[in-house]
Formats: C-alpha cells, structure tokens, sequence
C-alpha cells in the first residue's frame, strides 16, 4: 500500500515520539494501560505539543461553568444511585458524594467531587472544596466496597482541600494522607477520572486507584495557576506563564506517566454536548474496570502500588 | 543624599525584628535574645532565655538525634531532573545549583541507616533551607527507598520532617510525590516496621498531606507550625479570624493530631524509648 509522503512524515514523528515515550525512565515497567497501539491512538488525536494557549483553554475548559459534574455523570451513566450521606463521626460534607451505583448491572461505590451550578447551589457545596470530614466520607464509603467486594470509581473535581481554620483544627492534611492509604490497601478494584480541575492535595486524596484517568479537556496539578504565580512570580496575574509552565493538561500528564488514559470529549468540551461526554466517559471507566477486575486481589495491590513508586523522574 | 546623617547603626535592632524579614538567623523571633553560632549549637538551637526552637539543618539534626559516627548516608547521588523545563522568574535548574551550593546538600531530604540511644533505625531528615523543604521526585524517591530499607533490614523508620510542600517546579509529578510515599508507607506496614514521625517547623502541605501525618507515633517540637494550609492564605482566602496558635503543634495536640510535644532537649531520648518499643530484639 502506498501512502502519500505527508502521511509518511507524520507516521515517522509518531515513531519518534512513542521512542521518545519508552526512554522516559519514569514510563518504565508502569503498565501504561496499555499497549502502544492504544498509545499511538491518542497520541495521533493530540499529535502535536500543546502550546501556553492550549494548556490555558484546558484550564478554563476544566473551570467552564457549564461544565458535566459528578451528579451529571452519575444520572448519565448510572442506572441507580443511591447516596450515603455522612462520615460517621462529625458530619456530611456536600463538596463530595458518595454512594452506591448500579453500573451495567453490577453495584460500585462511587465517590466524587462535587461543584455547585447556581450561587446557592455553590455556597452549600463549598465550590467542590473539600472539608476533612469529606475524605472520612469518602473512606467509610470504600471500606463498605472493600467488605463487599464493590469495585471503587472516583471522579476528581475540585480546585482543593478547603482552607479554612476549622478543616485544619479537624486533620484536614492527616485525612487526606489517610485517604490516600485507604485507597492503596484496598483490595477491590478502583478506577479515579479526573473530570474538570484535579486541585492538589484535595484531588489526589481519592484519586490513588489502580487506574487514572482524565477527561481531556480537565487539568491536574500540584497548585493552581494563580496559587503558583502568586508565590512564583509574585503576581497572581501570570497564571497563564504559571499554567504554561507547569503543564497542568492531559496530554502533558499522559506523557509523564501520571494518567494511564485520556478521556476524549465532545467537539469543544463536555459541556457542549453532556450526555455524549458521559457516553465517552462511562465507555472509559468500564473498560478500566474490567481491566484491572480479572487481577487477583493481592498482585492489583502490589501493581497499584508499583504504579505509584514509579512516579518521578530524578538523576541516579 | 547629601548632608544627612546615616543613623542605621544607631537604629540596628531597634523594634524591628516583627516587620523585617532579613533578621539574623541567630536572633530568637520571641525574645530578640541574639547568640554566636557555636552557642546556639551547643544549646540544640534552643533559645536559653525563652525556649524558642530555631531551625535546625539535615546534618545538624542526624548530629543531635543519631548516636555518634552511627549514620550512614544512602542515595546521596540522586539528584533532581527537570521533567518540565521550567522556568519561572529563573530556571529550576539554576535554582537546584544554588541550593545545593548554599546547603552542601543534594536535596531536601538526607537518609540512611543509624542508631539512636542504640536502638537501630532507619533515618530520614528534611531540610527546609534546600528550597522550603519543597517535596519534588528527590525527596518522594528517597522517602520510599528509606522505607525499603527499614523493610529489609527490620528496624524502624524515624523520619524528621521540615517542608513547605509539593515543589512547584516539577508540577504534577511533584504531586505524584503524595501518593507514593503513601504508597512506601504502605509497604513499611506490611513489613511490620515502625515509623516514628516528628514533625518539626514547619511540615505543611503535600509533606503532611502523605507520609508525614502516617507515622505510627507523630511527635512533634513545640511552636512548630503543622498545618496542611498556612496561616497566610487561609487568612487571604477565607477572611477568618484565625486564632492565635493557629496551626500550631500546641494546637494540634488539643484537636488530636499529634501524640506528643516534646522539647528538643528531651527529643533523642524519647525516639530511643519509643524505638525500644518497637524493637524486634527485644
């Protein structure tokens, strides 16, 4: 078969890139959900770089007010919900939910961030801000799928922890640590999908699953891009420098190894078409699921953990 | 300007020390009580007048905790990467050679095997003057390898930590530094090897948000901020009122989050009783 030079070259840049993908140390031996075909998909829907003006619409995209949230995806994919309100101890944080799902004919505990649409709606959400008691809503809730065997499925979606003298006089940075231990010893199989702004601290708290994934226009991130151009450049105002230079997007993450698969989205965003953004997002979690589920339970632990210990990249 | 009079020499540490950021090091915050260097270290870095904890460094600290000649420094080689080319006002690469210039250390975090009051142990100590204590791949990789090495040889993991949080300049991956030390905690549980964490001043954001807070025992110094959000910004963000200990290890205690304040003097003594209590031999 003969294919027209252009295609040629492109193939060829292709070839470079996915070499490129093997070298990077912190790729090696992590089970990159899959096989470079899978790769080389998305590698061909993203193929070139994204420029500071890409990295920032991912931001604002991810921010978009109209914007799919957990309950939307939840009504979408699920064919029941039912939610489990409270941690058992204090109290019930709106900022996440929690509950139980009924996912293609078989019960999973789903956990999420949760943002408001209206002023009011926001307010008692807390913006998607999560407060201590949120995460011990969101362990008690795993623990119930690790003693039923229900596989976990988190959906990331929030600027972060709650900053405030209350979370903090209430553990809030201990229970995001525990959080994330709970998650790592869990012997049923978890799915994390970050679906707008996966903020720090508060987003990675639920998001230590045997997959990562994240729709591809959120954004994941160690501080947001005003926080950073804050302390950075002393200017909150640079954020777009900030976010260019910290590569919050998808792609830079699916190249660092951080996610194993990127979501795709409707043309312009979830928000231009939901119920098609869930179709592709329920398509992804499941597929996820019936990846990891076949493993026994002890050799997913031990890969989950295996995935995580590969994060970084550093000069022997 | 021409005919004035230079009074700064008057004026040096005249009701000053609140508002200027550039006080001398060796000049106690609380009660402007100023010591030589050799004193200060002497006295643990403690003030004498009001006990007020002054910093300590990596190697000052293993000095004080470990029994003489005991430490055994691994990993000393590695060194950070740049994963994203960053650059902000300067580059990260620029910012890693003075660091570790300034502070004669590869990175935030130094480790190895030791003994404390002759109780093995695994020792990991952070030092907050290479880049805030910041937590980047370095200081994430070292972490869990301090942590296998507690596993295989079957003694305790003691882990000092001084931290701003997640280092910025790495991004994502620096975030991925949570998870996998929680990971590397994970695999010290299974090992069945205890982990004592002291916290020192300051362990906030990403370090307290993981490994930090999972210690087996959480012992802290007095006054040191413990907090998952500084003062700063909770202050800017929320328009609170904070209360005057926000944050602190006094505070925390009262909410439940620490096991104990101990004062540096009584520090290596009480991480000997505690190895004790975790030892196999015995």
């Amino acid at each position: 078969m003969t294919e027209s030079p252009s295609t040629q070259a492109e193939q060829l840049r292709l070839r470079e890139r996915l070499a490129k993908l093997r070298e990077l140390p912190l790729l090696r031996g992590v089970g990159v959900s899959g096989e470079m075909a899978r790769l080389k998909r998305q590698l061909e829907r993203m193929a070139t770089e994204p420029s500071a003006d890409d990295v920032w619409q991912s931001v604002e995209l991810a921010r978009h007010q109209d914007r799919p949230y957990t309950l939307d995806y939840v009504e979408r994919i699920c064919d029941d919900f039912v939610e489990l309100h409270g941690d058992r101890a204090l109290a019930d944080d709106p900022a996440i939910v929690a509950g139980l799902a009924r996912l293609d004919g078989r019960t999973v505990v789903l956990v999420g961030h949760q943002k408001g649409r209206d002023i009011r709606e926001r307010t008692h959400r807390n913006f998607g801000m999560t407060y201590p008691e949120g995460y011990r809503k969101a362990m008690r809730t795993m623990e119930l799928a690790d003693r039923h065997g229900f596989p976990v499925v988190t959906l990331v979606d929030t600027p972060g922890a709650y900053p405030g003298v209350a979370a903090e006089q209430h553990g809030q940075g201990g229970w995001i640590a525990r959080c994330q231990l709970l998650m790592a010893r869990l012997s049923v199989p978890s799915v994390a999908c970050v679906i707008g702004e996966g903020g720090s601290g508060g987003a990675v708290a639920i998001a230590l699953a045997d997959r990562v994934l994240m729709q591809e226009n959120a954004i994941y991130s160690v501080i947001s891009p005003e926080g950073c151009a804050a302390i950075l450049w002393r200017d909150a105002g640079e954020a777009k420098k900030a976010a260019a230079a910290f590569k919050p997007d998808a792609l830079h993450c699916f190249e660092l190894g951080v996610v194993d698969g990127i979501v795709p989205e409707p043309e312009g965003g979830a928000h231009t078409n939901p119920d098609e953004a869930a179709r592709l997002l329920g398509e992804s979690l499941r597929a996820a699921v019936a990846e990891v589920e076949p493993l026994d339970s002890d050799e997913r632990r031990r890969l989950r953990r295996r995935r995580f210990r590969m994060m970084g990249m550093y000069l022997e | 300007m021409e005919g004035r009079i230079d009074v700064t020499v008057e004026n040096r540490g005249a009701g000053r020390a609140e508002t200027d950021g550039k006080r001398h090091p060796n000049t106690c915050p609380s009660c402007h009580s100023h010591y030589r260097d050799d004193e200060l270290e002497q006295t643990l870095r403690v003030c004498p007048q009001c006990g007020h904890h002054f910093p300590v460094r990596a190697r000052e600290r293993v000095a004080q905790l470990a029994d003489r000649g005991t430490f055994v420094e691994e990993d000393a080689g590695l060194r950070s990467a740049d994963p994203l080319a960053f650059f902000d006002l300067r580059a990260y690469t620029d910012r890693l050679a003075e660091a570790e210039v300034a502070t004669g250390l590869g990175d935030a975090l130094i480790a190895g095997a030791a003994a404390i009051e002759r109780r093995p142990c695994e020792l990991a100590v952070m030092d907050f003057a290479f880049m805030g204590g910041s937590m980047g791949s370095t200081v994430g990789e070292k972490f869990a390898r301090a942590c296998d090495r507690a596993g295989s040889r079957q003694v305790p993991l003691v882990c000092v930590t001084a931290s701003g949080g997640a280092r910025m300049q790495e991004g994502i991956l620096s975030l991925m530094q949570l998870p996998k030390t929680v990971c590397a905690v994970d695999e010290l549980h299974e090992a069945r090897c205890g982990f004592i964490s002291v916290m020192t001043h300051p362990t906030t954001a990403g370090v307290l948000a993981s490994f930090a807070s999972l210690g087996d025992v959480i012992v802290s110094e007095p006054g040191a901020l413990l907090a998952f959000t500084g003062p700063r910004v909770v202050q800017q963000t929320t328009r609170e009122k904070l209360p005057d200990d926000f944050g602190l290890a006094e505070s925390n205690a009262r909410f439940g989050h620490v096991d104990a304040i101990v004062p540096r003097s009584e520090l290596r003594p009480f991480v000997g009783r505690l190895l004790a209590m975790f030892s196999r031999a015995a």
